[in-house]
């Protein structure tokens, strides 16, 4: 009996282990989780449908990921400095950081924005803003290096930026922050009617990519806050949100929030580019940097200018109309169609959609509700397409798939909501973790939108990830959104503070991105194209050392002759010619960071000895079986020595 | 124009394609190379198979102590003037000459290909054996002899970490075929001559 009870007992607790093990196996990863892991799986050696451009945020850089797979593979260093690459550290990229206010060696970098050709994406460059101290740069996306920042004058906060138009005519930059244009020592108490907002657009040389201020439109003094180009039927158009239309200056969070209405600007660009082609507009001293790098050298040169061309809205007729929009709208986007303009009053309870063709009507009717320092107001209802009605709390910015929906982030109930163009009506809704700010469908901003993912970036990351003291990362969220509803498939860590991203089809990218920079192209003028080349040069105080490298050696490795005070610059050139063969070079107690040379490539650092004796430097990148011996020695003599400047690679200097 | 003197010019002509295409490929695979490294041989010069291959392959066999793949041997001059005579010979042979003359340009032909590929494979022995002594990296084999890193004449094989192929190319084609076309013209000269004597 004893017996058989001892059995029975054997035999249900073994039972009860694999119930109990079924049941937490099935709770864990159901055949739907699986089918989730597929869709975002990237086999090793396989590349991403998709290049996600994702903005930096508070680091002023632009992070370049993969979707679906969200793996990062770069970040490209645009408004701050970054060790890593001697970005705004080595000579030749210390001048792409130049401003009015001298060397800026940080932003706020937010809109990225991929240039386009009739309406689509093209692939040629990504332009993103700095908010802080106003800046646009583009960013080549052969080399997927900075070549290019350009200063806009007469704005603070820049901040409804830098968007694109469907040719890549124009990238435009407005001020969040208005202020006395041009700047002046007055009592902030006089912002109403004294303070301006500019709206600056930069022309985009076809070829080149270089940027120009062609004009400024100089308008009252409201906060510019985000802003799209028309596309298609309202192509040559320019739509801007608008907050703080009451004037405020102070307790911004009440003060700005008091009227029920604000405006969307409607600029017709193309009649303002007319007129300023036709000699209009007003020359304005002005100061502002223009910093471009030059492939060829290496090197940035920064150019500061002194004039911009402004225009006076007033001074062209039917240029510039106000939407009235509720409530502080964010967001300002435009449907690949280019007839609904979405404006995304985040204090309101609706979601406002305008119509492109109403609003011409009402212009052409006069359906006016009257003026803002004499820019008509149309009429609210004549150009109300419809609202999506109680769509969620707090609505920030809406991105569109091509198929007749439009995604809206609600910052305040954490979501994305899918809605339908023309019928207003709510699909589907789905949590993000958490407060979500911008969203990104590859293609967004254009009129081909590639409907397959959005991303959502989030402000607020709490649990997500495993924790990493008070401060953690911030995060994104991938939908599919192929199908009638949205699915969630991965979260992602991301870089600083993502406002916005850009995406486009690997493919548009991929083929035209350089692996190399070919030596025969290399015209540095301190470069040295062979070992043959290499050589130490003194100038009084400052020696010039001509440096090559390959693996796995310095050339020249040993110098002797430099003296305490001196000021040496290294110019390294890499004289590889393969793919993937950086190095890198620093030497002890440099005052700087250390360079990473691309193949091809000459870059130079600053070394200034305040000791005598024998210095190390070596190869800061693993770059070879050899790495390890990559190194050399340069003698540090007296200030007042004789030692006489001689240098070699291979034998003793005697 | 008799049939058999007409391929006997095809055959005088074809080895001329050796000035147009590559003779021989070696190829490096190895796993940093997902592109691998290639070089034509040419009858005149060396080639990158993809830009920069053979400043790479110079790179990596100064590890082991190879030498530099020069930018000119002597072949360079011999080879194509090689090609030049021959082909001259040929053609005055199928203007002029009979059947007995495709078999003396065949024999010829074979002889100096042949020649030409044992002087490649003495080219070679020497790149892959003779190390600087100051090599970064020796290797040996497990009887102790200094490790070569000759390529293969012909076929593949395993070195260190690369893979080597080593095959003919277009180039070589038209040699063989010209070569061949000579041989089928003296088959089709004997056949001829002999059914016209029978």
């Amino acid at each position: 009996m004893k017996n058989i009870l001892k059995s029975t007992i054997a035999i249900l607790s073994v039972l009860i282990a694999f119930t109990s093990c079924n049941n937490t196996s099935n709770s864990k990863s159901g055949a739907l989780a699986g089918n989730v892991a597929e869709k975002v799986y990237v086999a090793p050696g396989e590349h991403d449908e998709f290049y996600a451009f994702i903005s930096g945020g508070f680091s002023g850089q632009l992070s370049v990921y993969g979707l679906p797979s969200g793996r990062l593979f770069k970040v490209i260093p645009v408004f701050s400095q970054d060790a890593e690459k001697a970005y705004g550290y080595n000579e030749e990229t210390k001048p792409m950081l130049n401003t009015s206010h001298g060397f800026v060696p940080w932003d706020d970098s937010h809109h990225p924005d991929i240039s386009q050709t009739n309406g689509e994406i093209d692939g040629r460059w990504i332009f993103i803003n700095g908010n802080n101290t106003p800046r646009i740069a583009k960013i080549d996306l052969s080399t997927f290096e900075t070549t290019e920042i350009i200063e806009i004058p007469n704005s603070a906060g820049n901040h409804s930026s830098s968007f694109v138009t469907e040719n890549s005519e124009y990238v435009v930059a407005g001020t969040r922050f208005s202020v006395p244009i041009p700047q002046r020592d007055m009592p902030i108490k006089d912002y109403k009617g004294n303070f301006k907002g500019s709206l600056s657009f930069i022309s985009i040389d076809p070829e080149h990519g270089h940027m120009d201020i062609k004009f400024q439109l100089i308008m009252p003094g409201f906060d510019y806050d985000l802003s799209h180009p028309g596309r298609g039927k309202s192509h040559g158009w320019f739509f801007f949100t608008t907050y703080n239309t009451e004037e405020a200056s102070t307790l911004m969070e009440v003060n700005a929030s008091q009227n029920d209405k604000d405006f969307i600007a409607a600029v017709n660009w193309k009649k303002i580019e007319e007129y300023v082609n036709n000699g209009g507009g007003t020359k304005m001293p002005a100061k502002y940097a223009h910093n471009v790098y030059d492939e060829a050298t290496h090197s940035a040169t920064s150019t500061m200018k002194k004039e911009v061309l402004t225009v006076n809205p007033l001074d062209v007729p039917g240029a510039v109309y106000f939407l009235p929009t509720p409530k502080s709208p964010h967001g300002c986007d435009v449907d690949p169609t280019g007839e609904y303009i979405v404006g995304n009053g985040k204090l309101s309870a609706n979601l406002t959609v305008h119509s492109f063709t109403k609003m011409l009507d009402a212009i052409e009717n006069k359906k006016f509700a009257g003026d803002a320092y004499g820019i008509p107001i149309l009429s609210f209802e004549d150009v109300l397409a419809g609202s999506v009605e109680q769509p969620g709390l707090g609505p920030l910015h809406t991105e569109f798939d091509g198929k007749g929906n439009a995604y809206t982030t609600f910052f305040i109930s954490s979501e994305v909501v899918k809605w339908k163009l023309g019928t207003w009506e709510v699909v589907d809704r789905q949590p993000c973790y958490y407060s979500v700010g911008h969203l990104m469908i590859p293609g967004g901003n254009s009129q081909k939108p590639f409907g397959k993912y959005v991303v959502a970036m989030n402000k607020i990351t709490k649990d997500r990830y495993l924790p990493t003291g008070p401060e953690v990362t911030q995060s994104a969220q991938l939908y599919d959104i192929s199908g009638e509803k949205m699915e969630l498939l991965l979260d992602f860590p991301t870089i600083g503070e993502p406002h916005y991203a850009a995406g486009c089809p690997a493919d548009l990218i991929k083929p035209r991105s350089k692996k190399l920079f070919k030596l025969e192209d290399n015209k540095h003028p301190y470069a040295a194209l062979s070992e043959a080349d290499t050589k130490v040069v003194r100038d009084g105080k400052t020696v010039h050392v001509y440096m090559t490298t390959i693996r796995s050696h310095f050339a020249p490795d040993n110098i002797e002759g430099i003296k305490v005070g001196d000021k040496v610059y290294f110019h390294i050139t890499n004289l590889e010619q393969d793919y993937d063969v950086p190095h890198g070079v620093s030497m002890i107690g440099a005052n700087t960071s250390e360079l990473l040379i691309m193949p091809g490539q000459t870059e130079t650092f600053l070394w200034e000895p305040k000791q005598v004796g024998v210095w190390p430097f070596y190869c800061t990148d693993f770059c070879s079986a050899l790495h390890q011996e990559m190194q050399g020695y340069v003698r540090v003599s007296p200030a007042n020595s004789n030692t006489p400047l001689k240098w070699s690679l291979g034998e003793d200097i005697e | 124009m008799k049939r058999s003197n007409i391929i006997m010019l095809i055959a005088a002509l074809l080895p001329l394609g050796l000035f147009l295409f590559p003779l021989w490929r070696i190829t490096l695979e190895a796993p940093q190379y997902p592109t691998p490294l290639a070089m034509n041989i040419h009858i005149n010069d060396f080639s990158d198979v993809h830009p920069h291959d053979i400043k790479n392959i110079n790179l990596m066999n100064h590890y082991v102590g190879m030498k530099y793949i020069p930018e000119a041997i002597p072949e360079f001059k011999i080879f194509p003037l090689g090609i030049i005579i021959t082909t001259v010979i040929g053609l005055l042979i199928a203007f002029k000459g009979n059947y007995k003359w495709f078999l003396f340009w065949f024999i010829l032909m074979v002889a100096l290909s042949g020649a030409g590929l044992y002087d490649f494979y003495i080219w070679e022995h020497d790149y892959g054996h003779n190390l600087d002594p100051k090599a970064i990296m020796k290797f040996t084999n497990p009887d102790g002899s200094v490790m070569g890193f000759q390529p293969p004449l012909f076929g593949s094989k395993d070195i260190l970490n690369f893979r080597a192929h080593s095959y003919p190319r277009l180039g070589a084609l038209f040699l063989g075929l010209g070569i061949a076309c000579s041989l089928m013209a003296f088959l089709i000269g004997k056949k001829n001559r002999n059914s016209n004597t029978s």
